[in-house]
């Protein structure tokens, strides 16, 4: 019988083990390798704190700056990943682990992230003396911070709803933990996983250009890279430059898509658990390209046998598998709790006192009192943004979205422009409320959601394309139109879908309030009252306990948000709105 | 006398809901599995014989009582036993090969080994050409043919099987199963016993050589029937038939002859599990009844008649039997006067019975009844109702079993419901 007929690779003539699709993989790779070598090298190079690094406006030099910014985001990812799967699993495997870790990660995700570079720049300075180094950690931490959180609670979520039936058979078959973390918990979380990512993404361009150009208490650091050119060109009044930068960005991320995201995307197909037989498949060419190519497939091999070395090492395998559910004493356990509740709460109180000596020198309740109130200032501004662009978006997102040829259309220009980094208009903005003189703290406001709208149109679409075809139908028949065919049939629909957008839409917005209230160009610095404005100033004249302060205050202010705004409408969205519900 | 592989002495088994309460899930099993045996597993859904496979399979341990494998105390899952699933549980992300080589890298089988093993139960179960094949791609009864590979791979020496076969269709299921009982005639894997589980008599006859029916509430042996004194599986043979009967027969009725009824009247109580039954259901089946001309109507001779399988009839029987509509006595059914009543009447009449039934004969219905009436404003919580069935329930049941209590107080006007507040009340819904 010819067993090897399905598994063994192609024994093909030797003239063709070279295809065209090989050669074509050739010169990507090595282009790659050429950037990120190149990008790497010159990172280490020694660095004075004050000195200031020579930032070209020609253009011949933004490739290399993109592949300056880029590998510091597939740094940052690297380590967003092993985060994720550290922090992940103990979240999802440790009952008093997950009590503290969830909500801290709940309250991370809502402190903006441009604090986070203002509170650790020095830190990281002081770690790498004299080198570049200190701030290219900061910067890819800052990076780091924007793109984490989700991805680790997506992971967590998936393990917490893993199939028990397969934890079943992982131990009837007795599978160590660690084949059982990467046969089974890894690919059920991947998909999940791999979206959270690329949502991530867009926040991450945002921040790579601000993180670049940093401007910490009157120092004034440029690390290489598109972010820092942007800043300069700002500075210089340069329009050619901006244009310039633009284009490089929406090439970088046509790129990035193609090769990273798309490729991931279509390969993690194969890892959702409910995927439905007639869902369109993700396509992309360039892991087409990787399947059909003999040399991957040998590659593919070889990683094969590493892949089996490391999940069967023998070493992690443990000698017996015990019953799964062992009963601790109910008493032990319940103690345990009481002290593990004590350490908790000995920690916030301990973390909230040093917190108060830090501020309470300089800050008056006085203080607080105008913080509170800016902060209600760029609160209105989120709430009115979010209203003026769900009437703008939920007709339009309707409208395509009931015409399926549309939407394919459509689709990848909206994610290319969730992806890019909205910061880069600014300029636009800003001369245009300069030459025609109009009012600051009106203008500025809709700078905060120019990046993160795109969830709301986004998410309508997706609404408004699922709606069974049945309804819209029925609707037509019984000659529903005008108001009651959006009241009755429209909105109930895309409710669910809209919510999770405008969630979305509005942290996002929360998070470039810091940049939107203080834009400038050239000597021109327009500044709108708000909470944003006032970290911005601080951050730039190095007040730190301001900067507590103020980060704080939009913790707070956020984490209301969610939970008195948000999460009952995603709740009640849950429970009225999904068809499968009935 | 042949040789033991599994025992399982007095097991129990309770989950606890706090310090004080428990749920008695499994009471007092004592059992043995010898060597060259297919053993099924008979019992209404709610009587535990998931759980006891789980015990056996060392998933779960018991609450009190010893589970022994060749002699030795299983603490865990043990090498010599392999379990096929109902849902399948094939890994998504993996080719049936990679599925079926699961088991082996758990055991630290080198690579080329694993492969070659891999591929030789692949063979034998018949699924060659399909290894690089994803569980998606394949229909449920090939799915399950993975399962199974992914089992005999590791050359068990116990098969454990939960209710391989009903999340296929008919045909599938009888080919996989003459598959698998010519596998085990054939001697072509090493297995020496195989315990099965399922709710579905015929299955259970045709291919058990030893068959133990479970009672339900807490789960307990009600009988162990050995088959080897028929002279075919063949289900048409009258032999067959009869066994089949009597297996009916031992299912609805009570310990020690007492019929359901009267050993019912005296455990029904608040936390009593209302069977999943729509009320439309209980119209139907009386409807069918009258239809009948004898009197008696013989159980499978009405399962046929409405062509569902006779296991999904049981919960709609139950409910008949608790609200007096009808009784079941030695494998036949029979109308009561209330039955032929309700058979008689029109639609606002039927509620109106139902509704008193409810009232007479279901705890819960009157208590709900009781406390609406007692509030000034006639309106309370679901959640009040909730937590006074968790005290007798699982949190799960308890909510399936209230979702079901409502469904039949809607039904009767007996009171009414809002989703969105999860309010019961009085009021007329219409007004």
């Amino acid at each position: 019988m010819d067993k090897n007929r399905v598994y063994s690779t192609n024994r093909e003539p030797i003239s063709r083990f070279m295809n065209a699709w090989d050669l074509l993989l050739l010169v990507i790779v090595i282009f790659g390798l050429f950037f990120l070598g190149r990008a790497g090298q010159s990172m280490a190079t020694p660095y004075a704190m004050g000195q200031s690094l020579p930032i070209s406006l020609d253009p011949s030099a933004l490739p290399f700056y993109a592949s300056r910014t880029v590998l510091r985001i597939f740094v940052a990812l690297g380590f967003s990943m092993l985060f994720t799967l550290v922090v992940g699993t103990l979240a999802a495997k440790s009952r008093r682990a997950e009590r503290i870790i969830i909500p801290l990660i709940d309250v991370l995700q809502a402190v903006p992230v441009l604090s986070f570079l203002a509170i650790t720049v020095t830190g990281f300075i002081h770690l790498f003396p004299g080198s570049l180094l200190g701030p290219e950690c900061a910067a890819i931490f800052v990076i780091f911070t924007s793109q984490v959180w989700n991805i680790t609670l997506s992971f967590y979520q998936s393990l917490k709803t893993v199939p028990p039936e397969l934890h079943e058979a992982a131990t009837m078959f007795q599978l160590s933990s660690w084949q059982r973390f990467w046969k089974i918990e890894v690919p059920c979380s991947l998909s999940g996983v791999l979206w959270n990512l690329m949502m991530s993404m867009s926040a991450s361009w945002f921040f790579v250009v601000l993180s670049e150009a940093i401007v910490v208490s009157h120092q004034k650091i440029d690390l290489p890279g598109v972010g820092s050119y942007i800043a300069l060109a700002i500075q210089e009044r340069n329009l050619h430059a901006v244009g310039y930068a633009i284009l490089t960005m929406i090439i970088v991320i046509c790129v990035y898509d193609q090769l990273v995201f798309r490729p991931l995307i279509a390969w993690s197909e194969k890892f959702k658990l409910d995927a439905l037989p007639d869902d369109e498949p993700y396509e992309s060419w360039f892991i087409d390209l990787l399947r059909k190519s003999l040399l991957m497939r040998s590659v593919g091999e070889g990683l094969a046998y590493i892949k089996d070395w490391i999940v069967n090492a023998s070493w992690l395998r443990r000698r017996k598998v015990y019953a799964s559910e062992h009963e601790e004493p109910v008493k032990r356990r319940v103690s345990m709790d009481w002290l593990w509740n004590g350490f908790v709460w000995g920690l916030l109180f301990f973390a909230g006192f040093e917190a108060f000596l830090f501020i309470s020198p300089t800050i008056t309740l006085h203080e607080v009192e105008r913080v509170a109130l800016l902060g209600l200032a760029t609160a209105t501004r989120v709430i009115i943004l979010i209203i003026l662009s769900s009437l703008l978006w939920i007709p339009v997102g309707v409208w395509v979205g009931l015409r399926p040829k549309w939407v394919q259309k459509v689709q990848p220009l909206i994610q290319l422009a969730a992806a890019f980094p909205a910061n880069l208009f600014y300029p636009l903005f800003v001369i245009a409320i300069v030459t025609f003189k109009l009012n600051v703290e009106v203008w500025v406001t809709p700078l905060m959601i120019l990046g993160t709208q795109w969830y709301i149109l986004f998410n309508v679409i997706a609404g408004a394309s699922s709606i069974p075809r049945d309804l819209t139908l029925a609707a037509s028949n019984f000659g529903v139109r005008g108001w009651q065919w959006w009241r009755s049939l429209i909105l109930p629909s895309i409710f669910p879908f809209y919510i999770t957008g405008a969630i979305t839409a509005a942290g996002g917005a929360w998070n470039a309030s810091i940049v939107a209230e203080w834009v400038s160009w050239g000597d021109t610095t327009l500044r709108a009252t708000g909470l944003g404005e006032y970290i911005q100033a601080n951050t730039l004249s190095g007040h730190f306990p301001q900067i507590a302060l103020g980060t704080a205050m939009m913790c707070v202010y956020v984490l209301l948000f969610n939970q008195f705004l948000w999460r009952p409408l995603y709740r009640l969205a849950e429970a009225r709105f999904q068809y499968d519900r009935g | 006398m042949t040789e033991t592989i599994i025992e399982i002495d007095h097991v129990r088994k309770a989950y606890k809901k706090s310090t004080a309460k428990e749920l008695l899930v499994l009471e007092d099993i004592n059992f043995s599995l010898k060597k060259g045996e297919i053993v099924a597993l008979l019992g209404k859904s709610g009587s535990g014989k998931s759980t006891l496979l789980r015990i056996l399979a060392g998933l779960v341990p018991p609450t009190s009582g010893r589970v022994t494998y060749r002699g030795k105390q299983i603490r865990g899952p043990v090498p010599g036993v392999a379990m096929v699933f109902q849902s399948f549980a094939l890994m998504p992300w993996l080719t049936v090969l990679e599925n079926v080589e699961l088991g082996l890298e758990a055991q630290g089988v080198g690579r080329d080994e694993r492969r070659k093993r891999a591929i030789e139960a692949i063979d034998i179960i018949g699924l060659d050409g399909f290894e690089s094949a994803y569980p998606r791609e394949l229909s449920g009864g090939m799915c399950q043919r993975v399962g199974f590979a992914r089992a005999l791979v590791v050359h068990p020496d116990v098969l454990l099987m939960d209710e391989p076969f009903s999340a296929l269709d008919v045909l599938t299921a009888e080919n996989l199963k003459s598959d698998l009982l010519e596998l085990w005639r054939d001697k072509k894997t090493n297995t020496n016993a195989m315990l099965l589980v399922t709710h579905n008599i015929e299955e259970a006859v045709a291919l058990a050589d030893r068959i133990i029916i479970l009672g339900s509430d807490p789960g307990f042996i009600r009988a162990d029937l050995r088959l080897d004194t028929l002279p075919s599986r063949d289900l048409d043979v009258p032999e067959c038939r009869e066994f089949v009967d009597r297996i009916y027969k031992l299912m609805t009725t009570g310990v020690g002859g007492k019929t359901k009824h009267a050993e019912r009247a005296r455990q029904i109580g608040l936390g009593y599990r209302l069977p999943d039954v729509d009320p439309s259901e209980l119209s139907g089946l009386i409807e069918t009844m009258k239809s009948f001309e004898s009197k008696k109507i013989d159980l499978p001779e009405l399962a046929d008649e409405i062509t569902i399988h006779i296991d999904d009839l049981f919960p709609i029987l139950e409910t008949l039997e608790v609200l007096g509509f009808a009784q079941v006595l030695e494998g036949d059914i029979h109308l009561t006067s209330l039955g032929k009543q309700f058979s008689e009447a029109d639609l606002q009449e039927r509620k109106h019975i139902f509704a008193k039934q409810l009232v007479a004969t279901i705890p819960l219905a009157s208590h709900i009844r009781r406390v609406l009436d007692e509030k000034v404003r006639h309106r309370v919580s679901e959640e009040r109702f909730l937590t006074k069935l968790e005290d007798f329930l699982s949190e799960k049941e308890a909510d399936r079993v209230l979702r079901t209590m409502i469904d039949w107080g809607r039904y009767a006007e007996l009171f009414a419901y809002d989703f969105n507040s999860g309010m019961l009340s009085l009021e007329d819904p219409g007004l």
